[in-house]
């Protein structure tokens, strides 16, 4: 996304540095320390230590979210973490109030498999909102809505269709979005925004989109369904199942907070 | 005394995350919205303290929302500053090796300017000596229109000069990178684009702005320092457009509104 957070790493600077260019690096080892293990190296790090690393950790995050490119847990753990190896999980949880406390944001760890985490905003957005300048979003809620009115999945060509009739062609540069097939089928996937599925037993091969995990977590159904309403003049409520899913959404989301 | 900190400084600090610098009208529209969304007394007296709030959480993870002026019009900004690392290289995540260089020469050229500003043509003549990988003229005009979009530099009639916002995050690599780096008389802040005494002996710089302000109404102006007279043109003191105070709520985009995009291509470049 445009807006660049100036926020780069702390102390361990070229170290991080390093980090940033060299995201493909191999998988570091990771175990979970035994509880003698822990205590021991809990006895090595001062309390303020811990913080530190946290803070360095914060940063390193801070800047990978502003491309909101997922974080994996073996590249905070290489490249700022490091001898503090032992301590990561209590580093980590310092790290989550922080994100909380100070910054309204939520780190999720959305594969508890290659243990990847993103950044959501825990604040309820509003229309009043002036943070985003951005255009990509805008496109990006027209995307969803669609896809969410259509039933949680649409086809490509259907997606494609329905954009050509906003003015927004596939295959076509954009003066607001550049290269919208990229955006859509790269960089909307890469934040977690899009899911992007090759549809069983399809020759030539046709794909469909759903709701990535970002939007399931940071968006509002309720909201989209609104606004949706205001575009068509209607009450949200004749699109009876997509109202029930929204209003349930919201309930869970408020149950968790 | 420092408030605790609410979702209203969040949101606060979340927006000022994502535009990077806000002149003052912005931060006081940015402040009032956030604290009507979240049911907050809006005081706009109190923006100082709001601030204030938010620092003392950022202090654990060195960063800071700090406030400075431009040196072109005077007024009031404020930028998130990570105070851990003032160096250029902070920008590492953003620009490649020989930008970065092409950078670090265009703030030499700038800083050792008696304008405070460098000309698009030395720059880019200054592209050929690069030592990490050349830029031809043609990526370096590129490479110089993304700094002035980023906001790192400003450019006039093609002559570029340090934004209010890198003067403000680069203040203290500007000061260990640069021995003979002049301070303005008035204000104590770095002094670029300033009007210089003409006493060789004595040359202190002064802002154009902090002179509308010091010289304000003296027909027979003298420097400060030497008592020699003051040769330069004394500007009238620039006041704020009172309008500004609306343009942060139209141009404001909501993230979330997902209102068709058509209404976002209003927006101002930047």
């Amino acid at each position: 996304m445009s807006q660049r957070r100036k926020v780069a790493a702390s102390q361990g600077k070229r170290r991080s540095q390093a980090a940033l260019e060299n995201d493909g690096g191999e998988d570091v080892s990771f175990t979970q320390p035994t509880s003698s293990q822990l205590q021991r190296a809990r006895d090595n790090f001062t309390s303020v230590q811990v913080d530190h690393k946290a803070a360095e950790v914060v940063q390193f995050i801070l800047i990978k979210d502003q491309k909101k490119i997922p974080i994996r847990r073996t590249d905070i753990a290489k490249h700022i973490v490091k001898e503090y190896r032992a301590v990561y999980q209590d580093i980590m949880v310092r790290v989550g109030l922080i994100f909380e406390r100070v910054f309204g944001m939520e780190l999720v760890e959305i594969d508890t498999k290659s243990h990847t985490y993103i950044l959501i905003n825990k604040l309820e957005p509003t229309t009043e909102e002036p943070l985003s300048l951005n255009p990509k979003i805008g496109l990006l809620f027209v995307v969803l809505s669609v896809i969410f009115m259509k039933g949680g999945v649409i086809k490509e060509a259907v997606l494609k269709n329905t954009l050509k009739k906003l003015r927004v062609d596939f295959e076509e540069r954009h003066d607001e979005f550049g290269d919208v097939k990229k955006l859509i089928t790269e960089e909307f996937l890469r934040q977690k925004y899009l899911e992007y599925t090759r549809v069983p037993h399809t020759d030539p091969p046709e794909f469909e989109f759903r709701w990535g995990i970002r939007a399931e977590k940071e968006v509002s159904k309720l909201k989209i369904i609104e606004l949706v309403g205001q575009l068509h003049n209607q009450d949200p409520q004749i699109w009876t199942q997509q109202y029930r899913e929204a209003t349930s959404q919201s309930s869970q989301s408020s149950q968790r907070s | 005394m420092a408030q605790p900190m609410g979702d209203s400084h969040r949101r606060f600090l979340q927006a000022i995350m994502s535009l990077g610098i806000v002149d003052e009208s912005q931060a006081n529209a940015l402040h009032r919205s956030c604290c009507e969304q979240h049911g907050v007394n809006y005081d706009q007296r109190s923006l100082d303290d709001f601030i204030g709030a938010i620092n003392v959480q950022l202090q654990p993870v060195f960063i800071q929302i700090r406030t400075g002026n431009s040196e072109e019009d005077g007024f009031q900004y404020r930028a998130l500053v990570n105070m851990a690392e003032t160096d250029v290289t902070r920008l590492s995540s953003d620009y490649a090796e020989n930008e970065l260089e092409l950078f670090r020469k265009t703030m030499d050229l700038i800083v050792e300017s008696e304008s405070g500003s460098a000309s698009s043509m030395d720059i880019l003549n200054s592209a050929d000596t690069l030592l990490t990988r050349k830029l031809k003229k043609k990526e370096a005009e590129l490479v110089l229109q993304k700094f002035v979009q980023d906001k790192w530099l400003n450019e006039k009639h093609g002559s570029y000069s340090l934004s209010t916002r890198c003067i403000i995050e680069m203040d203290q690599y500007l000061r260990n990178t640069y021995q003979d780096l002049k301070v303005c008389h008035v204000c104590n802040n770095i002094a670029l684009q300033s009007q210089i005494c003409d006493n060789p002996m004595c040359g202190i710089r002064i802002h154009i702005p902090c002179v509308a302000r010091f010289f304000k109404g003296n027909s027979d102006p003298h420097c400060p320092e030497c008592k020699d007279f003051w040769p330069h043109e004394i500007p009238e003191i620039q006041r704020p457009p009172s309008s500004q105070h609306q343009r942060l709520s139209e141009n404001a985009a909501p993230s979330t509104s997902g209102r068709p995009s058509t209404s976002q291509s209003r927006r101002p470049r930047r």
